[in-house]
């Protein structure tokens, strides 16, 4: 339960760390809080020559309302997004799901860039972050793109970000004020990662209707289509034929989609 | 010496420490084996069972998943460090009385994670302080003593009604 040996480093601004990150080796890898890539440390499941400690970066660790957006920096902690304090134009969103996230000693570290890098399929960010219809903004060496998140996450544990690039922010768009979220994890102890989350945004006053499967076996199923929140056996039926496989295994996820449309439905 | 050696200053239990550590070494190993300050205990050793939770800036966070390295400038409080702090007092007489512990493992990071939930939500009830404490696992005794001793602490700092 010992890490390999590795080199660290902690640049004060988001270019030096790009410039540490440019290594052709494939052998650095950025680190905020360390509440993933620290136990796959701890397991030599990874073992990076370099970390690039990018906590120290003051503009990747603020929060601010960007024109109809909630602008959250990388290296923002889940118990900052749990506590509030900040302008929020979703209407409390991000709070409730940082508050469900592992347990307060893991919030008071973990990132919201350092979840979405590491893409754990069963991470609550990936999960509300793409019903939400968020974008990331990933900072490289040629400058910055954005990524919806829907596109963002590729695989179980794999994203968009290619070698030498980072999560800069994720961008949240506001919510109408007759915007309804559903969030419902299921989990045989609190705080453990989930085994099937559901997640609703209905949201009649921008024309969404998202409901989204995560913690499956690979990326989020999202599924775009109003009639699925009133009809629970076409919802099913969609679900199931995205995810496929064993019936068994599919139903904790139908019960998660139900629990979380029973939420958004007055 | 590790080559990769970093000198890192930090603040253990209020006295100013200034020490070589390895990037790869973690908080707990470093208290442990540096500052020999063996009250933070280490279990699963990858953040699952919370028996190395410690204070960093005053709030809980596992040592074990934490570098030493990422901790400059920081100021770190182990169970050792609470020694003379009031409401670690409380607790610990809470944990006596209400059989909140047998073999003593847990009992560490217990005592920080509890405080953190009696500072934090002091209007907690029974299933909140479970759901709090969820993330510090207890192997001999189980959980009822140990909800019942911050249950203790929690209404002993309540106002009374006059």
């Amino acid at each position: 339960m010992k890490a390999a040996d590795f080199d660290y480093a902690a640049p004060r601004t988001l270019d030096d760390a790009l410039a540490l990150l440019a290594r052709d080796d494939g052998a650095a890898r950025p680190v905020a809080g360390s509440q993933s890539l620290g136990p796959m440390l701890n397991l030599r499941l990874a073992q990076p020559g370099l970390l690039v400690d990018i906590t120290r970066i003051p503009e990747l660790r603020d929060i601010a309302v960007d024109g109809d957006a909630l602008v959250v920096g990388a290296c923002v902690t889940h118990a900052r997004l749990e506590d509030g304090g900040y302008p929020d134009p979703t209407g409390g969103v991000p709070a409730r799901v940082a508050a469900g996230i592992a347990y307060r000693a893991v919030r008071n570290r973990g990132t919201i860039g350092g979840s979405l890098a590491h893409a754990d399929p069963a991470a609550d960010w990936v999960a509300a972050l793409t019903a939400l219809g968020a974008d990331v903004i990933v900072a490289g060496p040629h400058g910055r793109r954005s990524v919806a998140m829907a596109d963002f996450i590729v695989g179980a544990f794999e994203t968009d970000l290619r070698p030498g690039e980072i999560i800069a922010a994720v961008r949240i768009p506001a919510l109408s004020e007759r915007a309804r979220w559903g969030y419902v994890k299921v989990c045989r102890k609190t705080g453990e990662f989930s085994h099937a989350t559901g997640a609703v945004l209905a949201d009649p006053g921008r024309g969404v209707a998202r409901c989204v499967v995560a913690a499956a076996s690979g990326r989020p199923v999202v599924l775009d289509d109003p009639r699925l929140l009133a009809d629970a056996a076409a919802r099913d039926a969609a679900v199931a034929a995205r995810l496929g496989g064993d019936p068994a295994a599919i139903r904790p996820h139908l019960v998660a989609l139900r629990r979380a449309v029973a939420q958004v439905t007055p | 010496m590790n080559q990769h050696a970093r000198t890192i200053s930090l603040t253990v239990n209020g006295h100013a420490v200034t020490a070589a550590v390895a990037p790869r070494t973690h908080l707990a190993d470093f208290l442990r084996e540096q500052r020999l300050l063996t009250g933070t205990h280490l279990g699963c050793e990858h953040g699952v069972c919370g028996a190395c939770t410690i204070l960093i800036d005053g709030e809980p966070a596992r040592s074990c998943i934490t570098y030493a390295v990422a901790c400059d400038g920081r100021s770190v409080t182990t169970v050792e460090g609470l020694d003379a702090d009031p409401l670690a007092a409380e607790l610990r007489d809470a944990f006596s009385a209400e059989h909140g512990l047998q073999c003593g493992f847990c009992t560490p990071g217990m005592l920080v994670a509890a405080r953190d939930v009696v500072q934090r939500l002091p209007d907690a009830d029974d299933a909140a302080v479970r759901v709090a404490m969820s993330g510090n696992l207890c192997r001999c005794t189980g959980y009822v003593g140990i909800v019942n001793a911050i249950r203790r602490v929690l209404d002993a700092r309540k106002p009374r009604p006059e």
